[in-house]
């Protein structure tokens, strides 16, 4: 026998369901009144520092049909690269900008959209920088837990180029499903759940 | 967001995930998984600055009715309809830590089982004293409650004659974005548990046994509410007093 580690198991994940717009975006769900406003519709303020963009987006099931009742949240560095935290140690983050967006896909078009800015380099734990990223969760009724990936900007081939997550990514051709293409300022992110073109989704 | 905590910050990566633990991504029995289902392997990665790091929130966000739910939809002198009941618990880490500060958001049907929403088509009544979600942030013990009306169980398109037990949705946040999860908690004593496809896509029963909540009796309060204590355990961190300090960190 040996000393017992203590450690607790983590709560398994259930599917967030049909109805998760009732408790994370109930306004959406034209439950009004009870909150003021749905938490993360709102990232940037006017003040906010950096470059504004616009990050859109479908997540696609395998027969290639867009959900309509899915959740997707994004969390992000600030212009500078720093993370609105308590955890970010590095130095303060842009009071202007919280990093963290909460979107329902659309209900008719499936279309999820946040109104961002484009963040800044942050170091991987050996201190290379990683390329600007926004870090994207997925929730919808049929995934059991959670979905974790990560958009990159087309327009960063440099950085992407040396960055240590895509690098480690075996089968080369599915970088390109992490990458967001972009036209203006509209950066199009489109998540595929399964098939040929299945986004790299993380174990992180 | 702000950080109300007096603890200092911690900045270890979290433990890995046992995925053995959590329902698989492909569970056939739960039909809208087939399509949804991510086939290919994820890919694995010691937490970075973008995992470590997460949202958190202040308890200036919250209404004074966030957590009661029996009031925060009804109409001023009124009260949704159902056995009334509070649910308290603590939010850990698997470490056994309290998680302070923890952002949690919860939402249910109403005592007939019906939710309020346009896609729900369950012949149940809605209750027009019930909205059906709340929130709440821990304190410093990692310590949470609400008072809400006990679900009813509804039936849903999957098999033929397929009913969810009576449940509550819990997301929760908490102070890294990798703790971030989304869950479900049942009711002590509710046979239906056992029958629903959605509460075993988890492969083990203690894994499952997990999510009921035991009845409180000892929490009870007299002549008002029974209550419920759920526990919810996050993603442990690891200490960063050894962690490597790689040159140029």
């Amino acid at each position: 026998m040996v000393q017992d580690l203590g450690y607790l198991k983590e709560s398994p994940s259930q599917t967030a369901g049909p109805y998760v717009h009732i408790g994370c975006t109930p306004n959406f769900a034209g439950i009004t009144g009870v909150y003021e406003a749905d938490l993360g519709a709102t990232m940037v303020n006017d003040r906010a520092l950096g470059e504004r963009i616009t990050v859109r987006g479908r997540v696609i099931d395998g027969a290639g049909v867009p959900l309509k009742d899915a959740l997707v949240e994004i969390w992000q560095a600030d212009a500078a690269g720093f993370y609105n935290s308590p955890s970010e140690l590095r130095g303060t983050a842009d009071p202007n900008f919280t990093g963290w967006g909460r979107c329902p896909t659309g209900a008719d078009d499936g279309i999820f959209t946040f109104e961002t800015i484009k963040p800044g380099r942050a170091p991987y734990k050996d201190g290379r920088k990683m390329a600007p990223h926004i870090t994207v969760w997925i929730v919808a009724r049929g995934i059991n837990i959670g979905l974790h990936t990560r958009m990159y900007f087309a327009d960063e081939a440099e950085a992407n180029a040396e960055d240590p997550l895509l690098a480690r990514i075996e089968h080369r051709q599915r970088v390109a499903t992490l990458v967001a293409p972009r036209e203006g300022s509209v950066y199009t992110f489109d998540i595929h759940l399964q098939g040929e073109k299945e986004t790299v989704f993380l174990d992180i | 967001m702000s950080d109300l905590s007096n603890n200092k910050p911690e900045t270890g990566a979290f433990f890995q995930r046992d995925r053995a633990w959590h329902a698989p991504a492909l569970t056939p029995g739960y039909k809208t998984s087939v399509l949804r289902s991510p086939q290919k392997a994820l890919l694995s990665l010691d937490g970075t600055m973008s995992e470590i790091t997460g949202p958190v929130f202040g308890h200036s966000l919250l209404g004074e009715l966030d957590n009661d739910l029996i009031h925060n939809f009804a109409k001023p002198g009124e009260s949704a309809i159902g056995e009334r009941i509070i649910v308290h618990g603590r939010v850990l880490d698997e470490r056994g830590h309290p998680v302070s500060g923890a952002l949690l958001e919860f939402w249910q049907a109403n005592a007939g089982g019906r939710y309020r929403h346009k896609k729900e088509s369950y012949l149940a009544a809605l209750d027009p004293n019930f909205g059906g979600c709340g929130r709440t942030i821990t304190g410093e013990d990692g310590t949470y409650r609400f008072r809400t009306i006990r679900p009813g169980a509804y039936p849903w398109p999957n098999g033929v004659n397929d009913w969810r037990p009576a449940h509550i949705h819990f997301s929760i946040f908490g102070h890294g974005f990798a703790q971030r999860l989304i869950t479900q908690m049942y009711f002590e004593g509710d046979p239906m548990i056992w029958k629903c496809p959605i509460v075993t896509t988890i492969p083990d029963r203690s894994a499952i046994e997990q999510l009921i909540a035991p009845l409180d009796w000892a929490n009870t309060i007299p002549m008002d509410a029974r209550a419920y204590k759920f526990d919810i355990v996050l993603r442990g961190r690891r200490s960063t007093l050894f962690e490597n300090r790689m040159e140029g960190n």
